[in-house]
C-alpha cells in the first residue's frame, strides 16, 4: 500500500477525478461562464490547412513544370512504366492477351490454365520444403478454382507479383543507402516513422489524385505500405552482421560494392528474408485495401458484397482471401528457411535437375493443347462450382432470426455500460484541460521534450478543427484497446505457462495475423450490423494478436532462476504468477499495448466502411470526394494520436526495464 | 643477428570520445588522469613497436587492455587517434583508401577468434574467396585454394558448409584462407581462444608447424601467458591500452618490468623459457660434444644432471662456457638464477 503514500499518486488520483468532474458538468458551467469555447473549439478560429494542402495539390499537379515535361507527364510516365509488367502478368495469369481494349476484343491467347498455375505452385512448394506444404499450397489453389474464385484470386496475385520485387528491391536499396549514410538514415527514419502511422486511406488520397482511379495508383499504394519494414529490416540487419565478419571484408581488400553484394547481404540473408515475407503479406493486405481505388479483384469482391449487404458473397471472397494469404504465407516463409539453410546441390544430368521446370512445361504444354479442344483444362468450368453462399446466407439468417435477441442484448449492454458512458466522458473533456494534461502526462513519463511535442500535436489536431472526431477516435480506440487487453493478455499468459494451450493459441494467433485486415469486418456486420459496436468487435479481433504475443512473449522470457527462487521460497503457483511472472513481464506487456494501439488506430481507419463518426470516417469521405487535403489532415491527426501514445508508452516501458536493471538509465 | 623490421608501430594512441582528435593535437602526451577528465575513454596509449622479418611477436594483455584495438590500428581496421604506422618505411595511415585496399589483398592475412567464415559458401569457396574478390579465375582460385586447404589438413572436407565442421576445424578453415593469397604480414586476433583446452593445444602445435615451413612475419593476439610463452619469439604486455614491456619469454621470466608482469611469470616452468647459456658458468670447462646454448632447460635437463661432471656449452660450434647439475636442479626447483 506504499504507492498510495507517494505524493503523485495523490496529484494523479486528484487530476482524474476533476478531469471527470469537468466532463460531466463542465459543459454546463460553462454556458454560464461565457467559457464555451473550451468545450467547442469555434469554426472561426480553425485554420484552413485543409484547403491550403488540396490547393498545394491542385497547384502540383496542373502546374508545375520541370522544364522539359510537367508533374502530371512524370506521374503519367510513372504509371506507364509499371502498367507494362502488370498487364503482363495479369494477362498470364488472368485475362489473356485480347487484340484490343474493351469487352468485344477477342483473346489471342488464354491465360495460363488453372492446372498449370496449381501444378507449379505445387512443384513451388516441394522445391522450397516438402511434399506436405505442395498439398497444402495445391489445395489452396483447387480451393480456388473449384470454388469460382480464381479470377478475381489471379488478378490480386498480379498485384502481389508486381508490388513485391519493388518494394523489396526498392526497400533493400534504400536500406543499404540508410546503412553507408548515417546522416541519410536520420533523415529517413521519422518519414518511416510516419508512413507507418498514417493511415492507408489517408495517402490513397493523394495516390488517386496524382495516378487517377486504377490498378496502378493501387499498385503504388501497395508499395509505399510494403516498403518500410523492408527498409527498417534491411538496414538492422545490415548492423547485426558479426563485426568480425566486417573486418574480414575490410582485410580481404573488398571494395564497396563487394562488401555490400559478396559480404554483407549474404551474411544477413536470413533476417533479410524475414523483411522479404513482410513484404508479401502486406503487399496482399494492401492489394486487398486498394481495391477502393481499383485494384480489382478479391477485395473489390468483398467490398461489393458489403456494399449490397450480400452475406453469403462476401464470406466467400473472404474465405478466398484468408486461403490465399495463407498459401502465399506458408510459401513465402518456407522459402526463407531454405536460404538460410543449405541444400545439397542435385546431382545428375539436367533433366533429373531441373525436373520440376521440365514437368511444369510438360503440364504447361499439355494444358494449353487440351485447353484447346476441351475447356475444362483451361479453366474450371462454371458448371461444377462449388458455392457456400447459400450456406453463409442461411446460417446468417438463421443466427439472426433465432438469436436476435442475443445479440441485440449483448450490443446494448456494452453500447449502454460501456461504449456510450466513455464517448460520454471524451467528448465532455474541454480540450485545454485535455491538452494541459497529455502535456503533463508527457513530462512525468519523457521530460520537457515529449511534453512539448505531445501539446504541439494536440493543438495540431485542436486547431485544424478535428478535435471532437479526434475524441471520438480516442474513445473507439480506447474501448477496443481496453477489450484486447482483457481478453489477449491473460491468453498470452495462458500460452506462456501452458504448453498445450500455448500450442493452440500460437495456431490461431498466427493465422489471424496472416490475414488482411478487410476480412475481420465481414463476419461481425454479418451479425450485428454496422455501428460503433460492429467497429470494436472488428478492432479488437484485428488489434488482439499483439497483445496476446508480447504478453507470452514476456512471461517466457522471465529468467528461469527468479522462477525457481519463487518456488523455493514456496510460492503458490498463483504467487508465482502475481508476483514474479506478471511483474517481470511488466515491459514486454506495455510493448504489446503499445503495438495493440497501433494496430487499432489502423484498424479504425478500415471500419469507417461500417459507419463510424470518427477520423476514419474522415479519411473514408475524403477518398470517395477525392479531397486531398481533408484526407491527408485527417490521416495526420492519426498520426499524431498514434505518435502521443506510442511515445508516452515506451517512455514509460523504458522507465520500467530501468527500473528492473534490464537497461542502462543512460543507454 | 636481428631481422629488419617489417611494421613498426610509432606513438600510436587511440581515445575513444568526442574530439578524441584534437585533445591529442592539444596535448600529445596525455596522463590517464587528464584522458579521463576529457570524457575520453583510453583504448591504446603510446604504443612503440617495431615486428622484425619473421618473427612471431605476440601481443598479451587481459580482456579489455587494449590488444584488439591495437592490432586493427596497425591493419587500419580502426584508425588511430595519432602515431604513425609504418610497413616497410610507408606510413600506411597516409595510404588512400585504394592503396589501402592493394595492401590487404596483397600483403596482409588476418585469422579472426570467431573464425568470421561465411555462412553461405562452402570451405573451398571461403578460401577462395580472397582471391575472387582480386578478380582471379575462378579455376585457378580454386586450385590455389585446393592447395591450401590440404597444407592445414582438411583435405577432403572441401565441399563442406562451415557449420558442418568443428570449431578446430572451422579455424583452419579461417587460417587456410587467411594464406590462400600469401600474406606477407600474419594478423591472428585470438585465434585459438573459442576452442577448447586440447584442441587449442593441437592448434598451437599446427600453427607452430605451419611457421616452419612458411616463415610469415606474425602478429599474434591472446590473452593467454602460457600460450603467449610458448608460441612467442617476442612478446609485448599490454595493460590499460599501455605496452608494459616488450621482451623474449625468457627475458620476461628473468625481468619482469614490473609486479603485474612478474604476477603473470610466477607460475611459468622456468626450465621451459630459460635457456642453457644463461645458467651456465661462461668461460668454464666440460665433458661431452658440447650442449647448444640456446638450448631449453627441460631438453638438457636430464642429461645434466645424470652426467658425473659439468657439461660442455657450445654457440655455434664454439666452447663457451660449461653448466652443471646444481644449476639445472636450482632452476628446476623454481629457484631462480639470480
Amino acid at each position: 500500500m506504499s504507492t498510495f503514500r507517494h505524493p503523485s499518486t495523490w496529484i494523479f488520483i486528484t487530476l482524474l477525478v476533476l478531469t471527470w468532474l469537468l466532463a460531466r458538468m463542465g459543459a454546463g458551467w460553462a454556458e454560464a461562464t461565457g467559457l464555451a469555447w473550451a468545450f467547442d473549439y469555434p469554426k472561426a478560429w480553425v485554420i484552413p490547412l485543409k484547403d491550403w494542402v488540396s490547393a498545394a495539390m491542385k497547384y502540383l499537379v496542373e502546374d508545375v513544370h520541370f522544364g522539359f515535361f510537367t508533374f502530371k507527364e512524370f506521374t503519367r510516365a510513372i504509371s506507364w512504366l509499371i502498367e507494362q509488367p502488370y498487364n503482363l502478368t495479369r494477362a498470364l495469369l488472368a485475362e489473356g492477351f485480347m487484340d484490343g481494349p474493351g469487352r468485344r476484343a477477342n483473346q489471342i491467347l488464354p491465360p495460363f490454365s488453372w492446372i498449370t498455375i496449381t501444378a507449379c505452385v505445387i512443384a513451388l512448394g516441394h522445391y522450397a520444403r516438402d511434399w506436405i506444404l505442395a498439398a497444402i499450397v495445391g489445395f489452396a489453389f483447387l480451393y480456388l478454382s473449384v470454388f469460382g474464385q480464381w479470377e478475381s484470386a489471379m488478378i490480386t496475385l498480379s498485384s502481389v507479383i508486381i508490388a513485391v520485387p519493388i518494394g523489396v528491391i526498392g526497400g533493400l536499396s534504400l536500406g543499404i543507402l540508410a546503412y553507408r549514410h548515417p546522416l541519410f538514415d536520420r533523415m529517413l527514419k521519422p518519414l518511416l516513422d510516419l508512413m507507418q502511422t498514417i493511415p492507408i486511406f489517408a495517402y490513397l488520397v493523394p495516390i488517386l489524385v496524382l495516378f487517377g482511379f486504377g490498378p496502378v495508383a493501387a499498385l503504388v499504394a501497395t508499395v509505399i505500405y510494403a516498403m518500410p519494414p523492408m527498409v527498417r529490416i534491411t538496414t538492422m540487419a545490415l548492423k547485426a552482421v558479426n563485426p568480425e565478419i566486417k573486418d574480414f571484408g575490410v582485410m580481404t581488400g573488398c571494395t564497396q560494392a563487394q562488401m555490400t553484394w559478396r559480404i554483407l547481404v549474404p551474411a544477413a540473408r536470413s533476417s533479410l528474408m524475414v523483411g522479404v515475407n513482410q513484404v508479401i503479406m502486406l503487399s496482399l493486405n494492401m492489394v486487398i485495401i486498394a481495391s477502393m481505388i481499383g485494384a480489382g479483384g478479391l477485395g473489390f469482391d468483398v467490398l461489393s458484397s458489403l456494399r449490397r449487404l450480400d452475406i453469403g458473397g462476401g464470406f466467400e471472397a473472404g474465405i478466398a482471401i484468408v486461403i490465399l494469404a495463407i498459401a502465399v504465407d506458408r510459401l513465402s516463409q518456407a522459402f526463407s528457411e531454405r536460404a538460410s539453410t543449405h541444400q545439397p546441390k542435385s546431382k545428375g544430368n539436367a533433366l533429373i535437375r531441373y525436373k520440376r521446370s521440365f514437368a511444369i512445361l510438360a503440364i504447361l504444354v499439355a494444358a494449353f493443347l487440351l485447353g484447346r479442344i476441351w475447356p475444362f483444362f483451361q479453366s474450371f468450368p462454371e458448371e461444377y462450382w462449388l458455392t457456400t453462399g447459400a450456406f453463409w446466407d442461411n446460417s446468417v439468417k438463421y443466427l439472426n432470426i433465432n438469436y436476435y435477441d442475443a445479440f441485440e442484448a449483448i450490443k446494448l449492454f456494452f453500447l449502454n455500460y460501456f461504449l456510450l458512458p466513455t464517448k460520454r466522458f471524451f467528448l465532455g473533456l474541454p480540450w485545454p484541460w485535455a491538452l494541459a494534461i497529455i502535456a503533463l502526462i508527457g513530462w512525468r513519463f519523457g521530460g520537457w521534450k515529449l511534453a512539448l511535442m505531445n501539446a504541439l500535436m494536440t493543438l495540431f489536431i485542436v486547431t485544424t478543427g478535428m478535435w471532437e472526431k479526434a475524441m471520438i477516435t480516442v474513445y473507439l480506440c480506447g474501448v477496443s484497446v481496453i477489450l484486447a487487453s482483457l481478453i489477449g493478455i491473460p491468453l498470452g499468459v495462458l500460452a506462456a505457462t501452458n504448453r498445450r494451450a500455448g500450442g493452440i493459441i500460437g495456431v490461431i494467433i498466427d493465422t489471424l495475423q496472416t490475414l488482411p485486415s478487410f476480412v475481420y469486418l465481414i463476419p461481425v456486420v454479418m451479425l450485428f450490423r454496422i455501428g460503433d459496436f460492429t467497429a470494436m468487435i472488428a478492432i479488437v479481433l484485428y488489434a488482439l494478436v499483439p497483445a496476446v504475443r508480447y504478453a507470452a512473449h514476456g512471461v517466457r522470457s522471465v529468467r528461469p532462476e527468479l522462477v525457481e527462487a519463487g518456488v523455493v521460497a514456496g510460492c503458490t503457483r498463483w504467487q508465482l504468477l502475481t508476483r514474479i511472472r506478471l511483474p517481470l513481464a511488466l515491459p514486454e506487456v506495455l510493448l504489446g499495448l503499445n503495438q495493440t494501439i497501433m494496430l487499432a488506430l489502423s484498424m479504425l481507419v478500415i471500419t469507417a466502411l461500417v459507419g463510424t463518426r470518427d477520423l476514419g470516417q474522415e479519411v473514408y469521405i475524403a477518398l470517395t470526394k477525392a479531397d486531398t487535403g481533408r484526407g491527408l489532415v485527417a490521416g495526420l491527426a492519426i498520426a499524431f494520436i498514434a505518435i502521443i501514445a506510442d511515445r508516452i508508452i515506451s517512455a514509460s516501458a523504458r522507465s520500467a526495464r530501468i527500473r528492473y536493471g534490464l537497461e542502462d538509465a543512460h543507454g | 643477428m636481428t631481422a629488419p623490421a617489417k611494421l613498426v608501430c610509432k606513438n600510436v594512441w587511440k581515445l575513444y570520445g568526442a574530439g578524441a582528435d584534437s585533445f591529442l593535437d592539444a596535448n600529445p602526451t596525455p596522463d590517464m588522469k587528464t584522458i579521463r577528465a576529457a570524457g575520453l575513454i583510453p583504448a591504446v596509449r603510446k604504443a612503440d613497436i617495431d615486428i622484425r622479418e619473421g618473427e612471431i611477436f605476440v601481443i598479451m594483455g587481459l580482456s579489455g587492455s587494449g590488444k584488439s584495438t591495437l592490432v586493427r590500428c596497425m591493419s587500419r581496421l580502426i584508425e588511430p587517434s595519432a602515431g604513425e604506422i609504418l610497413f616497410h618505411g610507408t606510413d600506411l595511415l597516409k595510404a588512400s583508401d585504394k592503396e589501402m585496399i592493394e595492401i590487404r589483398r596483397h600483403k596482409m592475412g588476418m585469422v579472426f577468434q570467431h573464425f568470421a567464415l561465411l555462412p553461405h559458401l562452402t570451405v573451398l569457396q571461403n578460401v577462395a574467396f580472397p582471391l575472387t574478390i582480386q578478380g582471379q579465375k575462378r579455376k585457378l582460385a580454386e586450385a590455389r585454394a585446393m592447395e591450401v586447404i590440404e597444407l592445414v589438413g582438411l583435405k577432403g572436407r572441401e565441399g563442406y558448409y562451415p557449420r558442418e565442421l568443428s570449431g578446430g576445424q572451422q579455424q583452419r578453415v579461417g587460417i587456410a584462407r587467411s594464406l590462400a593469397d600469401e600474406p606477407e604480414l600474419w594478423f591472428l586476433d585470438e585465434p585459438f581462444s573459442a576452442l577448447d583446452p586440447l584442441i587449442r593445444r593441437e592448434m598451437q602445435d599446427e600453427f607452430l608447424r605451419l611457421q616452419g615451413m612458411l616463415a610469415k612475419t606474425i602478429v599474434f593476439i591472446t590473452h593467454d601467458f602460457d600460450e603467449a610463452i610458448r608460441l612467442a619469439d617476442r612478446i609485448a604486455i599490454m595493460k590499460d591500452g599501455a605496452i608494459i614491456q616488450v621482451a623474449t619469454p625468457e627475458e620476461l621470466v628473468l625481468n619482469p618490468a614490473n609486479d603485474y608482469v612478474e604476477e603473470f611469470t610466477r607460475h611459468v616452468p622456468r626450465d621451459k623459457v630459460m635457456s642453457v647459456g644463461k645458467i651456465m658458468q661462461v668461460g668454464g670447462k666440460g665433458a661431452g660434444q658440447g650442449i647448444p646454448a640456446s638450448a631449453k632447460i627441460v631438453e638438457v635437463a636430464e642429461q645434466v644432471i645424470e652426467a658425473d661432471e659439468p657439461l660442455l656449452v657450445v654457440d655455434e660450434g664454439k666452447p663457451v662456457g660449461s653448466i652443471n647439475a646444481a644449476a639445472v636442479i636450482r632452476v628446476l626447483l623454481g629457484k631462480s638464477a639470480r
